[in-house]
């Protein structure tokens, strides 16, 4: 074997060897044909050959010289008496075909010709595939078609089951939609009525090949009609459904998906019941067929026939429900299922399950006719596939469960218990997936107090992602009960026990569990709180999370029962005021007595925004205090009010960079605060403009213009510090640039403009493409004093992406300690919230004390998302470095990545950065990136390595 | 014709005992070897002088097939093989092979120190007994003889449990042991592919019972341990040594894992250690999650599990113990049973069925108060039982929908019951019967040492040459219709036990003869006017109306060929018109011909 080898790679290395002057011709006029022929004809045996056209395969050819190729090609295969040479050449041909900007019509003749004096079934079937090939590159040359269709029409009777599968593969590919096969029909119908046959009944014919291989092709070639948009006629679904029995996996799974495509195409045509003159609807009947197929003896079918099930929407709830039932019995007798006696218990009042054998001792007799064992189509379905041995066929029908109860309320009802039960599956995907379904078919359902108690069982999980998926759950899920919140809130309190960091996502749950169930939160408001009527009872300690944890329940609850404060004492409104101001996000705003009623926030941004735009000119006295106090009032209000914390956010640092920008201006030395106030402007307009979601395109324009004026100054300054000509011309004309790209980018915001910077400037342009640069910067510099001020206009809704990291606090004392030279792995666990595209903008950054710093890119699997517009980043980053003598601080941040109009940014920053000379680079901020979260410090001890 | 004959040794219409016997092309199967739980007499185990009244039952059997390692399928293999006589191959699965003599010697042990029998098998006896097991893999076909074949299929149940197929020649039979049809905590579902035997052999224990998902159960079991632990009881857990135990195993170790609990979890020392050690070895045989995660850890290698000391029952705070046996009768179990009894804290879980009479009984059956007798050494007299008792059963035979899983699987002709009970096999066997299947199936329920005979229609096979079937193809229509019978010509030649079909030339070759040729000929007299010219003539257009298919020729020298038919025409000189008409065709005409014959003596339209 190892000889063979080596001679393989000795001829492959003298091929190229000899293909070296072959290359240099072709910049004179080679062709690739010439040199091919050159070493098709040098080949002495069929190896050779075969050598030369495999190494001809692995470089590409130009459209322009594919026909010689062929023709080359062509001439050797009727000279060749070799089928792997022939084999390989009608490969190549279909290659070659499929080369860009070559149409293949040319050879449409050559490659028929060459099958009908082919021998070889191998090589036939290669040619079929070379033609199917050229025939999907020119579906619109329909004689070419009809002429591929009769030819593979014709080898469909081939005793080689290669070419019949090819030929199939060509019929479903190419077979016309809507015409029959052959054109005769439409010259003289009678006469040849006999021959013409659609695409569909030839195909079909071939379900009952005595090859699997066949059979699954003609089935393929079936559904391939299909995908091409030909209505597949509801005769095949009889012979469709024989298939479902074949002995071949490959077959039946391909029949499954037929049958599949049959339900949707004719749901309600009825068909008859074999044995029975009852009728059904087609897709009832074929569910009960697919059903069947779950408990099929090969997975792969298991799993297809457990996915195909989630989507028969149209199905009749009577033959849904059968899924779920598995008539039980025992000895003959008929017995109830766990779930039933569960209910029942629930019903009675009774909470208690079986404490004794034979609890569930069987009580009616069965009649024996009536069970039916095996011939019950639907029965049971989904009690199987949730059963089954392979977790894969177990998740499909987790989902597919989950796609039926999402349409179908009652189902959703009957599938609950089952899908609490998948809660233990032994595979955690699994549960994780049927945990996640609940959570999305629970607009449907309300739990049952023992249901609750399985659900909530699960909290004592050790797998984060479990509990999580668990307390998201819980925030959408409605109960029933007063004791279901009891329920859940002593397991949640557990849970934070045992596990601490889960406080967040634990508050976060009673958040919601309170808000969704006010009245049933209510009762059990004192005994929570533990008031006495009579007794002043112990304050609590404020800082327990189990304590804030149960009053963010009931400030939640609150909030739409006007009478729960009432029941307060007084150390809980006070514990609210501080709540309300430390967990604003999870405690919303109560009427309550002794807090003055605040007007609604939103009025207040409106009135801030207004009053800021009654400034007309930023120089009076008085107007940058006034701006001062509102950017305070705004960052407040956006602490306070998680929902306006986008929009108030951007407003106060929109603020802010006018403020600065107004500053700089009035300095009327150009002293060194200047470029200070302006570097961090730079920084904010980043901000401004790719941190915030759901800006339109006017906010931006603003940002632009502010940004202009900015840059204006920036041109004046470096005129005035570096009096070059040079330099000063360069920076001038990028200036101009800068102009017209807003033009260009804004014409239709700039009717907004009025009297700002930016309108001003447009209406000189003129005059500023001609004159000389020192000029510019003077009628800049009267420009910008004139300009007036932009007001902001706020959009609908506005979202800053802001990330936190959760996980390394940033708090511990004691280092890292790892051996130089090698890696450390730091867990990593941040929340990411309104963050567009994470997987690919988001960048973890690591800072070392020497001032070196890292960005590591997070895998895209490391992203989980609990929740529509947050996103979880739970990744280690690894860190290495030398030796110090002391255990350092190194800071871990999250960046946002961004690349539109990033070459402007990183084109104007060096010149910048030239220009101030002395300033050191910005340590931090890394060229098109913002900072999206604070810095987290993390103690690391490299030490040395032992040697 | 050939047939089959399965007659059961033990287990028909019983459980326990599984021993049966197949003949299938004259070779002599028997499946299982194994004892009766109920009986200390010589019904213990099956009649072998059934198959011989004296001497050994080597030269009656060909082999002998374990299924698994249960007392019920294996408990009387030493006593067949070393005290009857057997020298034969005897197959079983690896697992099996390891884990069986672990059994059987505990077996030995139990009635031989215990109960003081002599008449026993011997230690020795069972390790002879072992050195005659040939142990083979899943899915592995074996050649026991030239002519008989065996395989086994997965068969969930117990580790290592198989079922087999047994083939000779196209007869075939499948004995499928104990088998479960829905996966456990450790064992995979029954497999097997459609291979359309004459006889399916199956258990039938739970014929009359659908069972209830197993996830409830298993979740009921969870939460009730968990409960108890949590306030600090102690649970007690009766088990056997093998099977349920290890899956009771998983099933807590996994939720302690998942929940992160702390509570100790022991497992009673001696015959449970050495059984995780095989549970451990074969993790092929496992399921799928146990399968894909054994690389990171092997789920047999315990965690929170650890080994049980005596002393250890007295300690204070939440437990889990694992004891056997199973039904509290005796020994560890049962002095731990006593120990936690008092106290209404603790939790007795009783994972499966108990014998009449033995204490698990009674405490299932609710009794509060129990008689303790006999030793000194632990508490006499009565004993309050206040601890919680649970049953939960967590049992792995095939139900009936099971049952049912596997005949659509397997598609066979005919079915057969064993191990199970009577009336309840009436039943599943109406079911049967009732149902659709791809083939109609009949249903036997044969008692021990009754014999059914199946009926069965081999096919033989015959070696046809190349040439002819090439030959045949040509002449055949379409390719469709492929699967319909076709007839074709040939000859059969016999020779040296071998059967070959060839084209009738190469026959005359090989065998050295010359080809005869056979014509008959045929005169037929008409009455006709014209002359022998225009009569035949006439002839010639007649046909040509008749048999438009044909190729039908005037030669010119005075005849009408059609095909290979010769038609002459003559008249005798007296009577002018009366023609003889002298037809000849070969033998492989014959059909031809004669049509020809009788369509001319009807006469000539006018």
């Amino acid at each position: 074997m190892s000889a063979h080898i080596n001679h393989v790679v000795v001829v492959l290395q003298q091929v190229s060897l000899e293909e070296v002057p072959a290359k240099k011709l072709r910049l004179t006029k080679p062709s690739k044909s010439a040199a091919l022929h050159i070493d098709l004809c040098k080949a002495t045996s069929p190896t050779d050959a075969l050598q030369y056209l495999l190494s001809f395969a692995r470089r590409p050819v130009e459209a322009e010289s594919v026909e010689g190729v062929v023709r080359i090609l062509l001439e050797h295969y009727y000279k060749e008496s070799d089928n792997s040479v022939r084999l390989k050449i009608a490969s190549l041909l279909g290659l070659l075909s499929k080369t860009q900007g070559f149409a293949p019509d040319c050879i449409v003749d050559d490659a028929i010709n060459t099958l009908n004096n082919e021998k070889s079934h191998q090589v036939l079937a290669q040619l079929l595939g070379t033609l199917l090939i050229i025939g999907t590159q020119l579906p619109d040359k329909i004689a070419v078609v009809q002429r591929l269709i009769d030819v593979a029409c014709k080898h469909l009777s081939s005793t080689y089951f290669g070419v019949r599968n090819k030929c199939l593969q060509l019929l479903g590919c190419l077979g016309t939609v809507d015409k029959p096969l052959s054109k005769e029909t439409d010259a003289g119908p009678g006469a040849q009525t006999s021959h013409v046959r659609d695409v569909q009944s030839v195909i079909s014919d071939y379900f009952q090949d005595q090859d699997p291989r066949v059979r699954t092709a003609a089935i393929k070639a079936m559904l391939q009609l299909h995908e091409r948009g030909m209505k597949i006629q509801q005769t095949i679904y009889n012979q469709a459904c024989k298939l479902l029995s074949d002995d071949y996996e490959q077959v039946r799974s391909a029949a499954v998906q037929m049958v599949w495509v049959l339900s949707q195409l004719y749901p309600e045509s009825i068909v008859p019941i074999p044995s029975s003159n009852e009728e059904i609807r087609l897709v009832d009947d074929s569910f009960g067929k697919i059903c069947h197929m779950v408990s099929d003896g090969s997975w792969v079918v298991r799993v297809q026939a457990a996915k195909l099930l989630g989507s028969m929407h149209q199905v009749s709830p009577h033959f849904l429900e059968q899924t779920l039932d598995k008539k039980l019995m025992s000895d003959l007798r008929r017995k109830r299922t766990a779930h039933e006696r569960a209910k029942e218990l629930y019903a009675s009042g009774e909470f208690s399950s079986g404490r004794r054998w034979a609890d569930d001792a069987p009580k009616e007799k069965v009649d024996t006719s009536g069970v039916n064992l095996i011939d019950s189509g639907a029965c049971g379905a989904f009690v199987h596939g949730l059963e089954d041995e392979m977790y894969e066929v177990r998740i499909s029908a987790v989902e597919a469960l989950c796609s039926l109860a999402q349409s179908s309320p009652s189902f959703a009802e009957k599938c609950l218990d089952f899908l609490v039960d998948m809660f233990n599956d032994e595979i955690e995907e699994v549960r994780l997936q049927s945990i996640h379904v609940l959570r999305q078919i629970s607009t449907h359902i309300t739990l049952r107090e023992d249901q609750l108690d399985t659900v909530l069982a699960v909290l004592e999980d050790s797998s984060r992602d479990i509990r999580e998926a668990l307390h998201e759950l819980l925030c959408y899920t409605n109960v029933s009960t007063k004791d279901c919140i009891q329920l859940a809130l002593v397991e949640l309190l557990k849970n934070l026990t045992k596990y601490p960091t889960d406080r967040n996502s634990v508050w976060k749950c009673l958040k919601f569990l309170g808000a969704r169930h006010p009245t049933l939160v209510l009762p059990i408001v004192p005994e929570l709180l533990s008031t006495h009527p009579y007794f002043d009872t112990p304050e609590p300690d404020m800082d327990d999370p189990a304590y804030i944890a149960v009053l963010v329940l009931v400030f939640n609850a609150a909030k739409s029962c006007p009478t729960m404060p009432a029941l307060f004492s007084d150390h809980t409104f006070r514990h609210y005021a501080y709540l309300r101001d430390s967990l604003s996000h999870l405690v919303p705003h109560l009427r309550v007595r002794n807090l003055s009623a605040l007007e609604s926030a939103q009025n207040f941004l409106q009135d801030s925004l207004v009053r800021v735009s009654a400034l007309q000119n930023l120089e009076t006295p008085g107007a940058q205090d006034l701006l001062e106090f509102t950017i305070r009032d705004l960052l407040r209000l956006g602490e306070l009010q998680t929902e306006l914390a986008g929009s108030a956010d951007f407003c106060a640092t929109y603020l802010h960079c006018q403020l600065l920008l107004t500053k700089a201006l009035q300095e009327k030395l150009w002293t060194m605060a200047v470029p200070l106030c302006l570097k961090q402007n730079w920084l904010s307009f980043d901000d401004l403009e790719f941190l915030y979601s759901g800006l339109e395109t006017q906010q931006i324009a603003t940002i632009h213009n502010i940004r202009l004026q900015a840059k204006a100054l920036q041109l004046i300054l470096t005129a005035r510090s570096k009096p070059g000509v040079d330099r000063v011309l360069g920076a001038c004309e990028k200036f101009l640039q800068d102009v017209e790209s807003f033009q260009r980018l804004f014409m239709t915001e700039l009717p907004h403009f009025q009297d700002s910077f930016v309108e001003k400037l447009l209406e000189l342009m003129p005059r500023l493409t001609t004159c000389k640069p020192l000029d510019l910067v003077k009628i800049l510099q009267t420009t910008l004093r004139q300009s007036g001020f932009i007001h902001l206009k706020l959009p609908e809704q506005i979202h800053r992406a802001s990330a936190t990291i959760i996980e390394p606090t940033g708090e511990s004392d004691n280092p890292l300690k790892f051996t130089t030279g090698l890696v450390v792995a730091l867990d990593i666990d941040a929340t990411l919230e309104h963050v567009q595209d994470p997987q690919t903008s988001v960048k973890v950054q690591v800072l070392y004390p020497d001032g070196q710093s890292h960005i590591i890119h997070p895998k895209p699997g490391d992203f989980r998302t609990p929740g529509p517009g947050r996103v979880r980043l739970i990744t280690q980053v690894y860190l290495s470095h030398s030796a110090w003598t002391e255990a350092c601080q190194i800071e871990v941040r999250l960046l946002l990545a961004y690349s539109s109009s990033s070459s402007k940014q990183s084109a104007s920053k060096p010149a910048w950065n030239e220009s101030m000379g002395g300033l050191p680079t910005s340590e931090s901020c890394i060229e098109s990136t913002i900072h999206l979260s604070k810095p987290v410090k993390v103690f690391i001890m490299p030490k040395p390595a032992r040697r | 014709m050939p047939d089959i004959k399965v007659t059961p040794l033990g287990a028909g219409q019983d459980v326990g005992r599984s021993c049966i016997l197949v003949s299938i092309g004259g070779k002599n199967i028997m499946l299982d070897c194994g004892m009766h739980m109920g009986y200390n007499d010589d019904r213990r185990f099956p009649d072998f002088s059934y198959v011989t009244q004296n001497g050994r039952l080597t030269e009656f059997l060909d082999c002998v097939i374990i299924s698994h390692f249960h007392l019920d399928h294996c408990g009387a293999l030493p006593y067949m093989s070393e005290m009857v006589g057997y020298d034969g191959p005897i197959y079983m699965t690896h697992p099996t092979k390891a884990i069986c003599p672990i059994l059987l010697e505990d077996f030995r042990k139990i009635t031989v120190d215990k109960k003081g029998e002599t008449n026993f098998f011997t230690s020795q006896m069972i390790k002879d007994c072992m050195k005659k097991v040939v142990p083979l893999n899943l899915h592995q076909t074996v050649q026991v003889d030239e002519e008989l074949e065996i395989k086994a299929y997965y068969a969930g149940h117990v580790l290592g449990a198989a079922m087999f197929q047994i083939k000779v020649g196209s007869e075939s039979v499948v004995y499928t042991g104990d088998y479960n049809m829905t996966p456990d905590r450790h064992l995979g579902a029954a497999w097997i592919d459609k291979c359309r035997p004459d006889i399916l052999i199956s258990e039938s224990t739970y014929a009359t019972t659908i069972r209830d998902s197993k996830r409830c159960r298993e979740r009921d079991f969870l939460k009730k341990v968990h409960e108890t632990v949590e306030r600090g009881g102690k649970v007690l857990i009766p088990v056997f040594a093998l099977g349920r135990a290890q899956e009771l195993c998983i099933l807590l170790e996994t939720f302690w894992e998942r929940m992160n609990l702390k509570a100790p979890i022991y497992f009673s020392t001696g015959l449970t250690e050495k059984a995780n050690h095989y549970y451990k070895l074969f993790i092929t045989w496992t399921n799928q999650k146990i399968r894909k995660t054994f690389v990171q850890r092997n789920m047999f290698e315990f965690k929170h599990i650890k080994a049980f000391d005596r002393s250890y029952a007295d300690n204070p705070g939440p437990m889990v113990v694992f004891a056997t046996p199973g039904m509290l009768h005796a020994g560890q179990s049962l002095q731990i049973f006593k120990k936690w009894a008092g106290n209404e804290k603790n939790m007795l879980i009783m994972p499966g069925y108990c014998v009449q009479g033995t204490v698990g009984h009674k405490i299932l059956n609710g009794q509060k108060k129990l008689e303790m007798e006999g030793r000194a050494t632990v508490i006499t007299g009565t004993l309050d039982v206040k601890l919680q008792v649970e049953y939960m059963s967590f049992s792995a035979h095939a139900d009936a929908i099971g049952i049912m899983q596997l005949i659509r699987m397997a598609e066979p002709r005919n079915m057969l019951l064993v191990h199970g009970e009577a009336k309840k096999m009436e039943f599943l066997k109406d079911k049967i019967e009732q149902e659709v299947f791809v083939r109609c199936i009949s249903c036997y329920m044969p008692a021990n040492g009754e014999t059914t005979t199946v009926v069965t229609n081999p096919s033989v096979p015959v070696d046809i040459s190349l040439n002819l079937l090439k030959r045949e193809m040509a002449l055949g229509g379409p390719l469709p219709d492929a699967k319909r019978p076709r007839t074709m010509h040939g000859t059969l030649i016999m020779k040296d036990n071998s059967l070959r079909l060839v084209s009738p030339e190469q026959a005359l070759k090989e065998l050295g003869l010359s080809e005869h040729q056979l014509r008959f000929t045929c005169r037929v007299q008409l009455h006709d006017p014209h002359s022998d010219t225009d009569t035949l003539g006439r002839i010639y257009t007649h046909l040509k109306s008749v048999l438009k298919s044909y190729s039908i020729q005037h030669v010119p020298d005075g005849t009408v060929i059609v095909e290979s038919i010769v038609i002459k025409v003559t008249s005798s000189a007296e009577e002018p018109n009366l023609k003889v008409i002298l037809l000849s065709w070969s033998y492989q005409d014959e059909e031809l011909g004669s049509f020809l014959s009788t369509l001319l003596k009807k006469g000539l339209p006018s």
